[in-house]
């Protein structure tokens, strides 16, 4: 939701950045004010995941230009665990399997530490069980799983579903999802997509990185962007993803080289 | 005196040496096979590294002592070994230094099962025992396995009778608690067609000094038995380890293992399976070892026969300067159409000094098969670690959760949740490295 007055939680800057010796990203500029939901849309290629990995501060990306503020500290200072503590949350579009740790233990561990980060109680195996079950309600999960492996032989929705139960449980100020609609059947999607729309509110902000409009019927954003070529060439509403939907990304790309020229 | 290089020379003959005072059995047959043992350890010499199947594992240390076999048995209390408790456990064979104890035992004499050893009253089973104990080992040109043989003098002998299925454990205990001597350990274990047993072979230690374990285990499953073996090898890190285990699966058997190497000084671990038509099995293993360790693990798996299946996980996780090696041979021979293996091999070296040796083989005979195999060796994933960070974890916590999972991914498989829960416990301590 698009709220009067709200404070700006994320700041970037002309984001400038590498990846052996490559430009990813060439200049992005992005505002995102607490209770607003954004899309970033583009094609394959565009630097869009290259850009959630640098907000959750992957060390593969080399940064050589211009600011990130996480409620106006400087997040490119901070390696990715302090990043995570002071409120970032990236759902990985492929999250990775640890078979041998249980389910429930890992998302306590990391429930505790976050929390002691964050100047909180921590909670005994018992209270947090009860904590997490009631989240899981949330995604319609089979309290099964947290006596699982974490994500081992989950399947593509089960892990998805996953990385929103530790959104759930570690509450970001600005949450990423990174392709999170990617390999979905369409229930699974309703339920994501459910979970996310709920743990929504006006103290918290959440980017969407999708390549397909298909998501954003489901999780209204308050903003569009489109990414080309490392930046972020136009912004729009909701309805602007309803047009590249039919038309194509191609004619996004066209229009800002005209306008561009223009102003040259 | 002798000079270190006549020891080696005559290393075995010299761990002969107290073999003419065991005492002549009563069983014939045991006294012609500990001959008969004698003979080739006599005609048989120390594998060194010239020798293709220890080409990476250096044993000349062993050689610089002369273990002798324990004269007098320690005395312990149940007390003693209580961190070894496994509480599920029906029964219970404990042996110290390679004699056994029966005042820490429990045995089990009942129709289905008999939980006994071989010194003991066991009229009713001479045929049976006399008719696998020695026969599925081959020693003709296994200095350790003749060795054992020649000592053999007691067993732990597990015989589970027809149509019987034993769900708790049983425990065989084997405890080290005199330096500078050598045990013998043996264990037999016959699994008749329809049955199915849990058994827990566990080598531990209650002293710091060097010995020397030299064991013998031979496992019999007939048809449609099942068996779940785990092996527990956390001996002492100054002792050296031997072992050598054969497994027969007659048709249609089926037989799980996981075997973990925490201890020793210098450890090695000879497994081989022979699979008959329509067996199945599962052999898992963890080498979790640091310092200055070595831990060595062959394993052959004979397909012998058509439609057998066959699954292997082994992990090393080697941090200090230590040394693993793996060698795992898969053998599919020319009649054994339909065969289904699968072979990994996956290690993490936690140390820049720290090595290891990894060598999978498969050697395929027939035309009709399904068989895979691979092995990695590394360190940890970048990408998962930074998965952890992602979630708040340091980077510390998050390759300690790592390395700890890389692990446990191994002691899960172990089907008995008290020894397992301790196992996990050790594996987070070997794995935690502190900020």
């Amino acid at each position: 939701m698009i709220l009067k007055n709200s404070k700006i939680l994320l700041e970037v800057c002309d984001l400038r950045a590498t990846v052996n010796g490559t430009e990813i990203l060439k200049g992005l500029n992005l505002t995102v004010r607490s209770g607003e939901i954004h899309a970033i849309m583009g094609p394959n290629g565009s630097g869009k995941s290259t850009f959630s990995k640098i907000l959750a501060g992957h060390s593969a990306y080399e940064i050589t230009g211009g600011t990130v503020l996480l409620e106006g500290k400087n997040l490119l200072d901070l390696a990715p665990e302090e990043r995570a503590r002071a409120g970032i949350f990236l759902a990985f579009q492929y999250p990775i399997e640890i078979p041998g740790v249980v389910n429930s233990q890992f998302l306590r561990l990391t429930y505790n530490t976050v929390q002691t980060h964050r100047g909180h109680e921590e909670l005994d195996p018992l209270e947090f069980d009860d904590f997490v079950r009631e989240k899981m309600k949330l995604l319609e999960m089979n309290p099964d799983f947290l006596e699982r492996s974490v994500n081992e032989g989950f399947s593509g929705g089960e892990k998805k579903r996953n990385e929103i139960l530790q959104m759930a449980i570690l509450d970001p100020r600005l949450a990423i999802l990174d392709e999170t609609d990617s390999g979905l059947d369409i229930d699974a999607l309703r339920i994501v997509a459910n979970g996310v729309n709920q743990l929504a509110n006006e103290n918290n902000a959440t980017i969407l990185v999708t390549h397909y409009q298909r998501l954003l019927n489901y999780i209204v954003p308050d903003y569009v962007h489109v990414m080309e070529a490392g930046r972020i060439i136009k912004t729009g509403g909701k309805e602007l993803a309803f047009e590249l939907e039919t038309r194509g990304y191609d004619w996004v790309g066209i229009e800002h080289d005209t306008a561009a020229r223009a102003t040259a | 005196m002798n000079s270190p290089q006549t020891l080696k020379a005559d290393y075995l003959t010299s761990l002969l040496t107290d073999q003419p005072y065991l005492s002549a059995s009563p069983l014939t047959y045991l006294n012609a096979l500990r001959a008969e043992a004698t003979d080739r350890v006599s005609a048989l010499t120390v594998p060194t590294l010239r020798d293709e199947e220890w080409r990476f594992t250096d044993i000349s240390m062993l050689t610089k002592t002369p273990f002798k076999p324990v004269r007098e048995a320690t005395e312990l209390n149940v007390i003693d070994i209580k961190n070894f408790h496994i509480e599920e456990a029906i029964s219970r064979l404990v042996f110290i230094d390679g004699i056994y104890a029966p005042h820490l035992s429990s045995e089990q004499k009942n129709k289905g099962i008999s939980v006994t050893h071989l010194k003991a009253d066991h009229s009713l089973h001479t045929a049976t025992i006399e008719a696998h104990l020695g026969r599925h080992i081959k020693f003709n040109d296994n200095a350790f396995a003749a060795l054992n043989t020649a000592f053999l003098n007691d067993a732990a002998l597990i015989l589970v009778s027809r149509d019987t299925k034993v769900t708790q454990p049983i425990h065989v205990l084997f405890v080290a608690t005199q330096k500078d001597t050598a045990n013998y350990p043996r264990l037999l274990l016959l699994s008749e067609s329809n049955s199915k047993a849990t058994v827990v072979e566990d080598y531990v230690s209650l002293q710091d000094g060097p010995y020397f374990t030299n064991s013998v285990t031979e496992i019999v499953l007939l048809d449609n038995a099942h068996i779940n073996h785990i092996r527990v090898q956390r001996e002492s890190t100054k002792a050296f380890h031997i072992a050598n285990c054969a497994v027969s699966l007659d048709r249609a058997s089926n037989y799980q293992s996981v075997s973990v190497a925490f201890g020793s000084r210098i450890s090695r671990y000879n497994l081989n399976l022979r699979l008959d038509e329509q067996s199945e099995c599962a052999v898992d293993g963890l080498a979790l070892i640091s310092e200055r360790q070595l831990a060595d693990t062959h394993t052959f798996i004979d397909h012998a026969k058509p439609h057998a299946v066959s699954r292997q996980m082994h992990k090393c996780i080697v941090g200090g300067s230590a040394h693993a090696v793996f060698n795992g041979q898969i053998m599919v021979r020319q009649n054994a159409q339909r065969t289904d293996s699968k072979q990994s091999s996956r290690n993490l070296l936690l140390t820049n000094k720290a090595r290891i040796d990894t060598k999978p083989q498969l050697e395929i005979f027939a035309d009709d098969v399904k068989c895979t195999h691979g092995a990695t060796i590394g360190q940890l994933d970048k990408e998962e670690v930074f998965y952890l960070q992602s979630r708040g974890l340091s980077e510390l916590a998050a390759r300690n959760m790592l390395t700890y999972a890389f692990g446990a991914e191994i002691i899960e498989r172990i089907p008995v949740s008290s020894l397992k829960l301790t196992l996990e416990k050790t594996v987070l301590e070997q794995t935690t490295i502190q900020s």
